[in-house]
């Protein structure tokens, strides 16, 4: 079933138009920067223009003479209560966990790493005295190539830990008990098909600069921050810096953007802290985009060997998996664990029977990497599609019909995979005739075997991706078994006020996605009270103080479910009151749109809100009833959701120029019940524009010294509009069994589906040329050479 | 210090500048008109993108001495005096046209420049006319369905509602 045949009677399912638009339509948006407190001083940050370095020397003397500058630190002066920032996830036992100070003290490790902070009574005093800071250098040899990083007297990153391998991963299918042993499937498959795929290193590039500013008040410290987890935040500032939990405050207020880029505690979170602290003064710092490109962490940067066996009819028998993922110089919050969230997803939708999968971490030094939109699935779902297509023209195969071969079929599931993990629903046969229905499929499949006829100098690309992904983080247990310092749980609390307003706090804290629209829909369906009467409050930890914050997908998933449990349990609170009021028994009563009705009397009723009134009235309250209509609930989900769907994709390459344009893009993606279908359509069209942008477009780039050339929007290229197509999107639903709403997550499945189908098109079109891949961007002039090398390689003959 | 008098949202400012201070600047930090927004230092987003003598100017590109005596309008000043939106602003709400609102306000200028000099814009025009600003969230598809939109509802003069954007939003296959 398609969506559009639906017609929603209550509020979830309805195109609601957001309530969060008003304030940004009209520039009354409470952005971090635009706060200004009394006597505030701005801080600007000298950062290391080397990528490796020993500090020898720093004087800041004349820029402490300067006018306007009140304080001028470095990492030294320090050194004794700046902690180290945090890596909540110890992968492996032995995982090699370096001191991250905030500001450095003796050695530097990426360019753009911060060496000295100056504080000032105005922004562009701190920027002038950053000039008259003086640092002497001794250069150490750049570690960039993350293969030589791991050769055997490599210069190294870290001299403390004797190696730049951060750790090593494994996984075996055959000794997890989940399957059988790769070498021996490989060794009996009729075609191996082996391929190196390279995830380039992108930059999330959220359009919000991150801005903290610190208020440290005799009874409390306050931290507003341009954060994903300001629950987090709060709770590593106390943990890592001895300011005690109760007395610190964070607020997300509203943030623009994150795409996993906020997700992460920061340098400038912690300099911004102890700077208020030691000045005992309001501390605001806002980073210009150039330090935000060199600074804020970076994404994927991956090399990735694959290796698929099969039998001659296409059955896959086994698949093997070796990454090298690039580190930087440091760990973040969750540097390590970020290409290991792919490791359950290389198997795709498909039964591979042997699975083996190695990861290793490699330090390097560059800006560290962390979570980007997806994180690890987008490189996932991107080498195992791109592996299938590469499988299927081994085989002489159509690409649909070898995935059409191995997939799990609808009538399968639950189905647990190679990896162990169980997906608990799907429906991979509707999203592909669904979408294969939009794209016109076999039209455009003719045309491209006419334009390889003719020969054309434009030719025809078909990109497929069927992809599902693993989301919804997380099961508390599970993070706790692979030693993840935190719990995957959420939690809502709902409260009616005496008038019937109905106010919600979120443990959850939205960037962009809605969530005091959604959320109002969810609550104003469970209580049956008007939309408009619904208040959603978030990211603020004095307020919404129980929370794990927005990532991963999880927010609806995971935080929907909890609120859902909320209004439940306000309803169940309430019905003692109705009951009293009805002079009947509460099993006697029905609760439906905002309703209590005696069953078989009709007219015999009380509204939630009549009851929210006569509650804190309190004249006349039965036994146990609280004076106060309010609830709380959290939700530890028991497994994750697994939304999946299937993209295709046209491209058109010109084979003189290397251009390669998107023609079509049909995007057919079942995230379950949709809750709110104009946001859902919204998440998918932004996940797929940078899962597209990672195809086509972007790359960060150092050069052989380590300083990243693409450190401004004028050399990493974000596409605008004129880059982008229209994309086609349509849904199947297949309902999520274990969620009361039957939603699955959204926020990165545009991203881990996209950047496949449009690589699977370009080398497509390219295959009769000889190409077998094109290594991300595919930028003309990449396209360009490989062409040229595949025709040289052919004695310049089409194959 | 030099001393400019600029008229920004329909009130005068008399102030004294340091001569390198950005309009941006001056907007923000001086006025306190925080809806404008600064996304990058290489003039390449146009998050700040104002209305300057009512052509689009992105407001980090020329310095705040540049625009003595002219007329600036910001977001702040777009909608009508009863707080009536403008009708990029409303079809920007209508069509799901922003997710997180950075790029917004200055999007939304830069779209009323558009439809000024041209109000009947194919989608690939208005594509080409907003070029100058990035988004990350939306991947632009519903911006330029809100251009049409406003397009539309500029040249009718029939302010459209929720109810029948609503309708007229989503009919059958998005594209």
């Amino acid at each position: 079933m398609t969506v559009t045949e639906q017609r929603p009677s209550g509020e979830v399912g309805r195109d609601r138009r957001r309530k969060e638009d008003a304030r940004l339509i009209t520039g009354r948006t409470t952005w971090t920067d635009n706060l200004s407190l009394p006597g505030m001083l701005h801080l600007a940050i000298l950062r290391s223009p080397m990528a490796h370095a020993r500090i020898t020397g720093i004087d800041v003397t004349a820029a402490r003479e300067m006018t306007a500058v009140v304080d001028v630190f470095t990492g030294r002066d320090v050194a004794d209560v700046q902690g180290s920032l945090p890596c909540a996830w110890t992968v492996t036992p032995d995982l090699k966990h370096p001191d991250h100070p905030p500001l450095a003290v003796d050695e530097v490790r990426f360019a753009g790493e911060p060496i000295a902070v100056v504080a000032a009574r105005d922004w562009a005093s701190a920027l002038d005295a950053l000039e008259a800071i003086d640092v002497d250098y001794e250069p150490l040899p750049a570690v960039l190539d993350m293969e030589a990083a791991l050769a055997d007297g490599a210069p190294l990153v870290h001299d403390s830990l004797g190696t730049n391998k951060a750790f090593t991963w494994v996984f075996d299918s055959a000794e997890a008990g989940t399957g059988g042993d790769l070498a021996d499937a490989l060794a009996q498959a009729e075609v191996v098909v082996r391929r190196r795929y390279v995830q380039q290193r992108l930059i999330p590039a959220f359009m919000e600069p991150r801005s903290v500013v610190v208020d440290p008040t005799p009874d409390q410290i306050t931290m507003w921050s341009s954060t994903q987890v300001p629950h987090f935040v709060r709770f590593f500032l106390a943990a890592l810096l001895g300011t005690p939990e109760h007395k610190i405050r964070v607020i997300a207020p509203d943030v623009g953007g994150g795409f996993g880029g906020k997700l992460q505690i920061t340098a400038e979170e912690f300099i911004t802290f102890l700077t208020a602290q030691r000045l005992h003064k309001p501390v605001k710092y806002t980073e210009s985009r150039s330090e935000s490109m060199l600074a804020a962490h970076h994404g994927r940067d991956m090399i990735q060997e694959v290796e698929i066996g099969a039998r001659r009819d296409g059955t896959v028998t086994g698949l093997g998996v070796r990454l090298l993922a690039n580190m930087g110089g440091y760990l973040r919050l969750l540097t390590p664990a970020t290409p290991l969230l792919g490791r359950y997803m290389y198997n795709g939708i498909y039964k591979f029977p042997a699975h083996r999968f190695e990861c290793t971490g490699v330090f390097t030094t560059t800006t560290p990497t962390d979570a980007y939109r997806g994180a690890g699935r987008p490189e996932a779902t991107f080498a195992i599609e791109r592996a299938m297509d590469d499988l299927a023209a081994e085989l002489g195969m159509e690409p649909m019909e070898l995935r059409r071969r191995n997939w799990i079929r609808h009538d399968e599931f639950p189905f647990t995979t190679v990896t162990g993990l169980t997906y608990d629903s799907g429906d991979y046969e509707a999203a592909t005739e669904r979408a294969m229905e939009l794209f016109r499929y076999d039209e455009l499949r003719r045309e491209q075997q006419e334009r390889r006829h003719r020969g054309d100098r434009v030719q025809l690309g078909v990109g497929i991706s069927t992809y599902t992904e693993m989301c919804g983080l997380a099961p508390s247990r599970w993070l706790g078994s692979l030693g993840y310092a935190a719990g995957g749980w959420e939690s809502a609390s709902v409260r009616m006020l005496p008038t019937g307003k109905v106010e919600v706090l979120t443990g959850t804290t939205p960037h962009g996605q809605g969530h005091e629209t959604v959320w109002s829909q969810i609550v104003a369906d469970q209580l049956g009270v008007p939309f408009e009467d619904v208040e959603v409050m978030h990211g603020d930890t004095r307020t919404s103080h129980k929370g794990l914050d927005t990532y991963g997908s999880r927010s609806l998933a995971v935080g929907g479910y909890a609120l859902v449990e909320a209004c439940r349990r306000v309803v169940e609170k309430a019905r003692p009151m109705a009951a009293h009021m009805l002079e009947c028994d509460p099993a006697d009563l029905e609760f439906v749109d905002g309703q209590f009705r005696v069953r078989g009397a009709p007219g015999a009723a009380k509204s939630i809100t009549e009851c929210a009134l006569a509650i804190f009235a309190a004249h006349d309250l039965p036994d146990g009833v609280e004076p106060y209509l309010d609830a709380d609930a959290s939700y530890d989900p028991v497994d994750f959701s697994f939304p999946h769907g299937t993209h295709l994709c046209a491209v058109e390459v010109d084979t003189e120029t290397g251009m390669a344009t998107i023609r079509s893009y049909v995007a057919v993606d079942d995230v379950g019940r949709a809750v709110n279908p104009l946001i859902v359509e919204g998440q998918v069209h932004g996940g797929v524009a940078q899962g597209i942008a990672q195809a086509l477009f972007e790359e960060a780039r150092y050069d052989e010294d380590g300083n990243l050339m693409t450190g401004t929007f004028v050399e990493y290229t974000i596409p605008s509009a004129s880059d982008l197509p229209d994309l086609v999107t349509d849904r199947t639903e297949t309902p999520a069994p274990g969620h009361p709403l039957g939603a699955k997550g959204v926020g990165e499945a545009g991203t881990i589906a996209s950047t496949p189908a449009v690589v699977n098109a370009v080398v497509d079109a390219l295959r009769p040329l000889g190409v077998t891949d094109v290594r991300m961007p595919c930028t003309p002039e990449r396209v360009w050479s490989t062409i040229q090398a595949a025709r040289s390689a052919n004695g310049g003959e089409p194959r | 210090m030099t001393r400019i008098s600029m008229t920004v949202d329909g009130v005068r400012y008399d102030d004294d500048v340091e001569p390198r201070t950005l309009l941006v600047q001056h907007l923000r930090d001086r006025l306190g008109k925080v809806g404008t927004v600064v996304g990058c230092d290489t003039s390449n987003c146009g998050a700040c993108t104002v209305l300057l003598s009512g052509k689009s100017v992105k407001s980090c590109s020329i310095l705040a001495v540049q625009a003595d005596s002219a007329d600036v309008t910001t977001i702040e000043g777009l909608a009508g005096d009863g707080g009536e939106l403008h009708p990029v602003q409303a079809a920007f709400h209508e069509q799901h046209g922003l997710q997180c609102g950075y790029c917004t306000p200055g999007m939304i200028m830069a779209a009323v420049d558009l439809l000024t000099e041209n109000a009947e814009p194919t989608d690939a025009e208005i594509r080409e006319g907003l070029e100058g600003n990035l988004c990350r969230c939306t991947g632009y598809q519903n911006i330029v369905r809100a251009v049409r939109a406003a397009a539309e509802s500029m040249r009718t003069s029939v302010p459209s509602t929720p109810e029948t954007a609503e309708a007229g939003a989503r009919e059958g296959v998005t594209t």
